[in-house]
C-alpha cells in the first residue's frame, strides 16, 4: 500500500480522465470544453509515462509518445482558440449550444 | 472590475505563488534522489540494466520519499482536476488547470521523465495555457462570464462519469500488473534526441509539417476581415 506501484498512477489518471470528461460534458463554454480536453490528454500522458516507468526492459517509447501528445495538444489548442474567436465574431458568444446555424 | 472579480484574481495569484513554492520544494527534494549517480551509467545496454534492477531492491528511504511525493502531488492533481469541474468561471477553470499541469509535471519528474516534465512545463503550462487564457480574454465582454448547463445534463454527465470511473477502478485493481520494483530510470535529452531522429523520424517529420499547417491555418482562421 505504501509502496507506489503502477496501479496508483493508473487510478490517478483514471480519476483525472473522468474529471476531464465531466468538464467536457457539462460546460457550454467552448473554451471550457477545451480545458476538459486538456485534462483528458494529461491523464493519457500520465498513463504513457507510468507504463514506461514500470516496464522491465528500460525503453522509453511511452515518453516519446507522450511528447507527441503534447505537440498535438498544442496544435489542437491553437486551432480551437482560432475557431472560438471565429465563433465569437459570427454569433457574438462562445456558447456551443448557440452555434446551431447548420442545424437542420 | 467588480469586487467579486478582484477577489477571484487575488485567489488565483496566491494559488500561483503556492504552486511555484511547492514546485521549487519538490525539485529540491527530487534532487536528493540517486538520479545523479545513475545518469553517469547511461551507456549500459537495456538488458543489462534490467538485470541489475531485478537484483537490486528499491532502497527504503527513496521509496518513502517517492510515495510521499506521489500522494502530495497526486492529491494536488486530483484537487485541481475537481476544481476545474466545479468552477463556473472560465478564468478560475484555467487557474485550476495550471495547478493540474504543474502537478502532472512534478509526477513526470518523479517517474524519471525529466525531459518530458520540463517540456510539460514549457509547452503546456507556459504555452497552451496562456493561449487558452488569451482565448478567454478575446471571446467575451467580461472574463467572468458564466454559462450554466441544465440540472438534468449535470446529473446525467455525473452518472455517466461515475459509472465509467467505477468500471475503470474495478478493471485496474483486478488486473495483475507486472511491477518490477525498480528506481526510475532517467532518460537523458541525448537519448531522446537520438530516438527522435532514428526510430521516430517519420512521426517527428509529420509532426513538424502538422505544426506548420496549424500555424498557417490558425492565422487564417483568426485573421481580421478587411472590409
Amino acid at each position: 500500500m505504501f509502496l507506489i506501484g503502477l496501479t496508483h498512477y493508473l487510478i490517478l489518471s483514471a480519476a483525472v480522465l473522468c474529471c476531464g470528461l465531466f468538464v467536457m460534458m457539462t460546460k457550454r463554454n467552448a473554451i471550457g470544453i477545451l480545458i476538459g480536453v486538456e485534462l483528458v490528454l494529461n491523464s493519457v500522458n500520465i498513463n504513457f509515462v507510468a507504463f514506461d516507468r514500470y516496464r522491465p526492459d528500460g525503453g522509453f517509447d511511452g515518453q516519446v509518445a507522450a511528447l507527441f501528445v503534447i505537440v498535438l495538444a498544442a496544435a489542437e489548442a491553437a486551432v480551437a482558440v482560432a475557431i472560438c474567436m471565429n465563433l465569437y465574431k459570427n454569433i457574438n458568444t462562445i456558447d456551443v449550444d448557440r452555434g446551431d446555424a447548420l442545424h437542420g | 472590475m467588480t469586487g467579486r472579480g478582484r477577489e477571484t484574481m487575488l485567489h488565483g495569484k496566491s494559488l500561483v505563488v503556492v504552486g511555484f513554492v511547492l514546485a521549487a520544494w519538490a525539485s529540491s527534494a527530487i534532487g536528493q534522489f540517486p538520479l545523479a549517480e545513475e545518469m553517469s551509467g547511461q551507456t549500459v545496454d537495456a538488458a543489462h540494466r534490467a538485470d541489475e534492477q531485478v537484483l537490486a531492491p528499491s532502497p527504503v528511504p527513496n521509496a518513502t520519499v517517492e510515495s510521499a511525493l506521489f500522494y502530495l502531488f497526486g492529491g494536488a492533481l486530483l484537487v485541481s482536476a475537481i476544481g476545474v469541474c466545479v468552477c463556473k468561471s472560465v478564468v478560475r477553470m484555467a487557474t485550476w488547470l495550471f495547478g493540474a499541469l504543474g502537478a502532472a509535471a512534478v509526477l513526470y519528474f518523479l517517474m524519471g521523465a525529466t525531459f518530458l516534465g520540463a517540456i510539460q512545463l514549457i509547452v503546456y503550462a507556459g504555452g497552451t495555457l496562456i493561449l487558452i487564457i488569451f482565448g478567454v480574454m478575446l471571446t467575451s465582454k467580461s472574463p467572468w462570464v458564466r454559462f450554466e448547463c441544465r440540472r438534468i445534463e449535470f446529473w446525467a454527465a455525473g452518472g455517466v462519469v461515475g459509472v465509467l470511473f467505477c468500471a475503470l477502478i474495478t478493471l485496474l485493481v483486478g488486473t495483475d500488473w507486472p511491477t518490477p520494483a525498480v528506481a526510475p530510470q532517467p532518460v537523458t535529452i541525448a537519448m531522446f534526441g537520438e530516438a527522435l531522429l532514428t526510430t521516430y523520424l517519420v512521426p517527428f517529420e509529420v509532426a513538424s509539417v502538422l505544426l506548420l499547417v496549424v500555424m498557417i491555418g490558425a492565422a487564417y482562421l483568426a485573421r481580421q476581415e478587411r472590409s
